[in-house]
Protein backbone atom coordinates (compact mmCIF):
# COMPACT_ATOMS: atom_id res chain seq x y z
CA UNK A 1 0.00 0.00 0.00
CA UNK A 2 1.19 3.43 -0.87
CA UNK A 3 0.72 5.96 1.88
CA UNK A 4 2.50 8.85 0.18
CA UNK A 5 -0.45 10.65 -1.38
CA UNK A 6 -1.78 10.23 2.59
CA UNK A 7 0.67 12.43 4.03
CA UNK A 8 0.74 14.74 0.97
CA UNK A 9 -2.54 15.28 1.82
CA UNK A 10 -2.05 15.65 5.15
CA UNK A 11 0.60 18.32 4.40
CA UNK A 12 -1.77 20.21 1.91
CA UNK A 13 -4.51 20.13 4.77
CA UNK A 14 -5.85 23.60 6.28
CA UNK A 15 -3.59 23.40 9.35
CA UNK A 16 -0.95 22.10 7.72
CA UNK A 17 -0.42 25.15 5.35
CA UNK A 18 -1.26 27.67 7.80
CA UNK A 19 1.80 26.50 9.89
CA UNK A 20 4.44 25.72 6.52
CA UNK A 21 3.75 29.61 6.00
CA UNK A 22 3.90 31.41 8.83
CA UNK A 23 7.41 32.32 9.99
CA UNK A 24 7.35 31.56 14.15
CA UNK A 25 4.38 28.94 14.20
CA UNK A 26 6.56 26.27 14.03
CA UNK A 27 9.30 27.44 15.78
CA UNK A 28 6.55 28.18 18.73
CA UNK A 29 4.93 25.38 18.50
CA UNK A 30 8.06 23.31 18.46
CA UNK A 31 9.28 24.98 22.04
CA UNK A 32 5.85 24.20 23.44
CA UNK A 33 6.73 20.64 22.71
CA UNK A 34 9.97 20.67 24.02
CA UNK A 35 8.94 22.38 27.31
CA UNK A 36 6.39 19.10 27.46
CA UNK A 37 9.20 16.45 26.94
CA UNK A 38 11.20 18.13 29.70
CA UNK A 39 7.95 17.40 31.94
CA UNK A 40 7.08 13.95 30.48
CA UNK A 41 10.90 12.79 31.23
CA UNK A 42 10.76 14.39 34.72
CA UNK A 43 7.62 12.47 35.55
CA UNK A 44 8.68 9.14 34.23
CA UNK A 45 12.52 9.35 35.73
CA UNK A 46 11.36 9.93 39.26
CA UNK A 47 9.28 6.88 39.65
CA UNK A 48 11.69 4.49 36.92
CA UNK A 49 14.61 6.22 39.51
CA UNK A 50 13.16 4.86 42.53
CA UNK A 51 12.96 1.99 41.29
CA UNK A 52 16.44 1.84 40.67
CA UNK A 53 17.02 3.05 44.16
CA UNK A 54 17.85 6.52 42.96
CA UNK A 55 16.06 10.07 44.24
CA UNK A 56 13.26 10.08 46.34
CA UNK A 57 14.11 6.21 47.85
CA UNK A 58 11.76 7.03 51.53
CA UNK A 59 8.59 7.15 48.76
CA UNK A 60 6.85 3.76 48.29
CA UNK A 61 7.07 3.38 43.89
CA UNK A 62 3.88 2.76 43.62
CA UNK A 63 2.56 5.99 45.28
CA UNK A 64 5.31 8.24 43.18
CA UNK A 65 3.58 6.58 39.98
CA UNK A 66 0.01 7.13 40.88
CA UNK A 67 0.64 10.89 41.97
CA UNK A 68 2.53 11.60 38.73
CA UNK A 69 0.10 9.80 36.33
CA UNK A 70 -2.06 12.87 36.09
CA UNK A 71 1.34 15.30 35.23
CA UNK A 72 2.55 12.18 32.92
CA UNK A 73 -0.70 12.15 31.08
CA UNK A 74 -0.68 16.16 30.92
CA UNK A 75 3.01 16.16 29.12
CA UNK A 76 1.72 13.15 26.66
CA UNK A 77 -1.37 15.47 25.74
CA UNK A 78 0.82 18.73 25.32
CA UNK A 79 3.27 16.42 23.19
CA UNK A 80 0.84 15.34 21.02
CA UNK A 81 -1.09 18.08 20.61
CA UNK A 82 2.02 19.88 19.34
CA UNK A 83 3.29 16.93 17.41
CA UNK A 84 0.46 16.49 15.37
CA UNK A 85 0.41 20.17 14.17
CA UNK A 86 4.55 19.84 13.22
CA UNK A 87 4.02 16.64 11.86
CA UNK A 88 1.03 18.38 9.25
CA UNK A 89 3.56 20.61 8.46
CA UNK A 90 6.00 18.93 6.60
CA UNK A 91 3.90 15.48 6.19
CA UNK A 92 6.18 14.37 2.88
CA UNK A 93 9.33 15.06 4.52
CA UNK A 94 8.58 12.98 7.76
CA UNK A 95 7.53 10.26 4.97
CA UNK A 96 10.88 10.06 3.88
CA UNK A 97 12.54 10.31 7.04
CA UNK A 98 13.74 7.02 8.97
CA UNK A 99 13.85 8.67 12.27
CA UNK A 100 10.05 9.28 12.11
CA UNK A 101 8.98 5.99 11.20
CA UNK A 102 11.41 4.72 14.51
CA UNK A 103 9.88 7.37 16.18
CA UNK A 104 6.40 6.33 16.06
CA UNK A 105 6.95 2.71 16.38
CA UNK A 106 8.47 3.29 19.58
CA UNK A 107 5.91 6.05 20.30
CA UNK A 108 3.08 3.50 20.13
CA UNK A 109 5.00 1.07 21.97
CA UNK A 110 6.20 3.27 24.83
CA UNK A 111 2.53 4.28 25.31
CA UNK A 112 1.23 1.21 25.00
CA UNK A 113 3.60 0.19 27.89
CA UNK A 114 2.97 3.29 30.00
CA UNK A 115 -0.70 2.84 30.31
CA UNK A 116 -1.10 -0.62 30.50
CA UNK A 117 1.94 -2.46 31.69
CA UNK A 118 3.90 0.03 33.45
CA UNK A 119 1.61 -0.20 36.82
CA UNK A 120 2.15 -3.80 37.81
CA UNK A 121 5.46 -3.60 37.13
CA UNK A 122 5.98 -0.72 39.31
CA UNK A 123 3.90 -2.50 41.97
CA UNK A 124 5.64 -5.59 41.65
CA UNK A 125 9.42 -3.28 41.84
CA UNK A 126 10.59 -4.02 38.62
CA UNK A 127 14.16 -2.82 37.70
CA UNK A 128 13.80 -4.44 34.25
CA UNK A 129 10.31 -2.10 33.92
CA UNK A 130 11.76 1.01 35.09
CA UNK A 131 14.83 0.40 32.74
CA UNK A 132 12.43 -0.81 29.42
CA UNK A 133 10.45 3.00 30.19
CA UNK A 134 13.31 4.96 30.15
CA UNK A 135 14.98 3.10 27.05
CA UNK A 136 11.61 3.49 25.28
CA UNK A 137 10.79 7.27 25.87
CA UNK A 138 14.74 8.09 25.89
CA UNK A 139 14.54 5.98 22.12
CA UNK A 140 11.20 8.13 21.42
CA UNK A 141 13.08 11.71 22.02
CA UNK A 142 15.99 10.74 20.41
CA UNK A 143 14.60 9.27 17.27
CA UNK A 144 12.62 12.44 17.47
CA UNK A 145 15.24 14.37 17.62
CA UNK A 146 17.09 12.72 14.33
CA UNK A 147 14.08 13.80 12.56
CA UNK A 148 16.01 17.08 11.91
CA UNK A 149 18.80 15.34 10.68
CA UNK A 150 18.02 12.47 8.30
CA UNK B 1 36.08 38.38 22.98
CA UNK B 2 34.86 38.47 18.75
CA UNK B 3 38.69 38.22 17.58
CA UNK B 4 38.87 35.38 19.89
CA UNK B 5 35.89 33.56 18.92
CA UNK B 6 37.36 34.05 15.34
CA UNK B 7 40.12 32.26 16.40
CA UNK B 8 38.36 29.50 17.72
CA UNK B 9 35.56 29.42 14.55
CA UNK B 10 38.44 28.58 12.50
CA UNK B 11 40.54 25.92 14.39
CA UNK B 12 40.50 22.40 13.35
CA UNK B 13 38.33 21.13 15.76
CA UNK B 14 35.68 23.66 15.51
CA UNK B 15 35.34 23.14 11.34
CA UNK B 16 35.51 19.20 12.22
CA UNK B 17 32.89 19.01 14.40
CA UNK B 18 30.84 21.83 12.60
CA UNK B 19 31.07 19.64 9.67
CA UNK B 20 30.65 16.28 10.68
CA UNK B 21 28.01 13.88 10.05
CA UNK B 22 27.34 12.10 12.93
CA UNK B 23 29.59 14.08 15.86
CA UNK B 24 27.14 17.40 15.34
CA UNK B 25 24.28 15.59 15.64
CA UNK B 26 24.82 13.09 18.55
CA UNK B 27 26.37 16.04 20.98
CA UNK B 28 22.90 17.92 19.62
CA UNK B 29 20.78 15.55 20.64
CA UNK B 30 22.97 14.94 24.07
CA UNK B 31 21.74 18.43 25.15
CA UNK B 32 18.60 18.06 24.17
CA UNK B 33 18.14 14.83 26.13
CA UNK B 34 19.47 15.91 28.94
CA UNK B 35 16.86 18.26 29.13
CA UNK B 36 14.32 15.53 30.31
CA UNK B 37 16.90 14.38 33.11
CA UNK B 38 18.22 18.15 34.17
CA UNK B 39 14.88 20.67 33.62
CA UNK B 40 12.79 17.44 33.76
CA UNK B 41 13.78 16.73 37.63
CA UNK B 42 14.44 20.48 38.67
CA UNK B 43 10.83 21.52 37.03
CA UNK B 44 8.92 18.63 39.08
CA UNK B 45 11.06 20.23 42.20
CA UNK B 46 9.86 23.66 41.28
CA UNK B 47 6.11 22.38 41.01
CA UNK B 48 6.58 20.79 44.27
CA UNK B 49 8.01 24.12 45.76
CA UNK B 50 4.44 25.34 44.09
CA UNK B 51 2.77 22.87 45.85
CA UNK B 52 1.32 21.10 42.80
CA UNK B 53 3.03 18.00 42.77
CA UNK B 54 4.05 15.51 45.15
CA UNK B 55 2.79 17.32 47.90
CA UNK B 56 3.19 14.77 50.30
CA UNK B 57 6.92 14.32 49.27
CA UNK B 58 8.86 17.31 52.01
CA UNK B 59 10.93 19.31 49.92
CA UNK B 60 14.49 18.04 51.76
CA UNK B 61 13.73 14.88 50.06
CA UNK B 62 13.60 16.62 46.51
CA UNK B 63 16.39 19.01 47.59
CA UNK B 64 18.71 16.18 48.70
CA UNK B 65 18.10 13.12 46.51
CA UNK B 66 16.32 14.62 43.41
CA UNK B 67 18.63 17.98 43.02
CA UNK B 68 22.04 16.16 42.71
CA UNK B 69 20.78 14.17 40.04
CA UNK B 70 19.47 16.97 38.32
CA UNK B 71 22.71 18.86 38.52
CA UNK B 72 24.26 15.32 36.48
CA UNK B 73 22.12 16.49 33.86
CA UNK B 74 22.83 20.31 33.67
CA UNK B 75 26.13 18.76 33.40
CA UNK B 76 25.76 17.50 30.59
CA UNK B 77 23.82 20.10 28.72
CA UNK B 78 27.10 22.61 29.88
CA UNK B 79 29.33 19.59 28.23
CA UNK B 80 27.13 19.17 25.17
CA UNK B 81 26.29 23.00 25.11
CA UNK B 82 29.87 24.07 24.89
CA UNK B 83 31.00 21.92 22.03
CA UNK B 84 28.11 23.52 20.44
CA UNK B 85 29.51 26.82 21.13
CA UNK B 86 32.51 25.05 19.83
CA UNK B 87 31.27 24.31 16.70
CA UNK B 88 30.09 27.98 15.46
CA UNK B 89 31.33 30.50 18.62
CA UNK B 90 30.44 33.61 15.91
CA UNK B 91 27.50 32.61 14.64
CA UNK B 92 26.14 32.38 18.25
CA UNK B 93 27.71 34.90 20.24
CA UNK B 94 26.14 37.29 17.48
CA UNK B 95 22.58 35.36 17.81
CA UNK B 96 20.19 37.75 20.32
CA UNK B 97 18.41 34.37 21.16
CA UNK B 98 21.63 33.20 22.30
CA UNK B 99 22.96 36.26 24.43
CA UNK B 100 19.06 36.23 26.26
CA UNK B 101 20.16 32.51 26.70
CA UNK B 102 23.21 33.36 28.69
CA UNK B 103 21.49 35.68 30.62
CA UNK B 104 18.45 33.51 32.23
CA UNK B 105 21.06 30.86 32.87
CA UNK B 106 22.77 33.76 35.40
CA UNK B 107 19.38 34.71 36.23
CA UNK B 108 18.13 31.08 37.15
CA UNK B 109 21.43 30.83 38.99
CA UNK B 110 20.81 33.69 41.05
CA UNK B 111 17.42 33.40 41.91
CA UNK B 112 18.80 29.39 43.08
CA UNK B 113 21.38 31.19 45.42
CA UNK B 114 18.98 33.46 46.69
CA UNK B 115 16.60 30.55 47.32
CA UNK B 116 19.29 28.51 49.32
CA UNK B 117 20.62 31.88 51.16
CA UNK B 118 16.99 32.86 52.40
CA UNK B 119 14.00 30.95 52.91
CA UNK B 120 15.79 27.54 52.58
CA UNK B 121 17.30 28.51 55.80
CA UNK B 122 14.67 27.78 57.67
CA UNK B 123 13.12 24.29 55.65
CA UNK B 124 12.74 22.30 58.66
CA UNK B 125 9.64 24.39 59.59
CA UNK B 126 7.85 23.89 56.36
CA UNK B 127 10.06 20.80 54.29
CA UNK B 128 6.44 19.03 55.01
CA UNK B 129 3.91 21.72 54.68
CA UNK B 130 1.69 21.11 51.48
CA UNK B 131 1.78 24.35 50.57
CA UNK B 132 5.61 26.37 51.41
CA UNK B 133 5.54 29.70 52.09
CA UNK B 134 5.42 32.48 50.27
CA UNK B 135 8.69 33.42 49.35
CA UNK B 136 9.54 29.33 48.08
CA UNK B 137 6.53 29.66 45.87
CA UNK B 138 8.11 32.58 43.97
CA UNK B 139 11.50 30.70 43.54
CA UNK B 140 9.69 27.64 42.12
CA UNK B 141 7.93 29.80 39.93
CA UNK B 142 10.87 31.99 39.00
CA UNK B 143 13.62 28.87 38.15
CA UNK B 144 10.05 27.46 35.81
CA UNK B 145 9.89 30.79 34.12
CA UNK B 146 13.45 31.28 33.70
CA UNK B 147 14.49 27.79 32.78
CA UNK B 148 11.68 27.63 30.13
CA UNK B 149 12.56 30.77 28.79
CA UNK B 150 16.08 29.30 28.97
CA UNK B 151 14.49 25.91 26.35
CA UNK B 152 12.81 28.73 24.54
CA UNK B 153 15.55 31.16 23.51
CA UNK B 154 17.88 27.61 22.95
CA UNK B 155 15.31 26.32 20.45
CA UNK B 156 15.18 29.76 18.80
CA UNK B 157 18.79 30.23 18.11
CA UNK B 158 18.50 27.99 15.62
CA UNK B 159 16.41 30.49 13.53
CA UNK B 160 18.38 33.25 12.46
CA UNK B 161 15.42 35.41 12.74
CA UNK B 162 17.54 39.24 13.37
CA UNK B 163 21.12 38.27 12.39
Amino acid sequence: MDLLPYFEALEASGPGVVIKESLWLFPVIECVHLLALALLGGAVLITDLRLLNLGLKDQPPVDLERRLHPWLLLALASLVLTGVPMFLSEAVKCFYSPPFWYKMGLLAVAILFTLTLRRRLVAAGSRPGALLSIGLWFGVAFAGRWIAFY
Amino acid sequence: MFAFFQWLEATGGSLALRESILAYPIVESTHVLSLCLFFGLIGLMDLRLLGWALPNVPVTQFTSRIQPIGVVGFAVMVISGLLLFYSGPIRAYTNIFFRVKMILIALAGLNALLFHATIFKSVGDWESATLPPPRARLAGALSLLFWSGVVVCGRMQAYKWFD
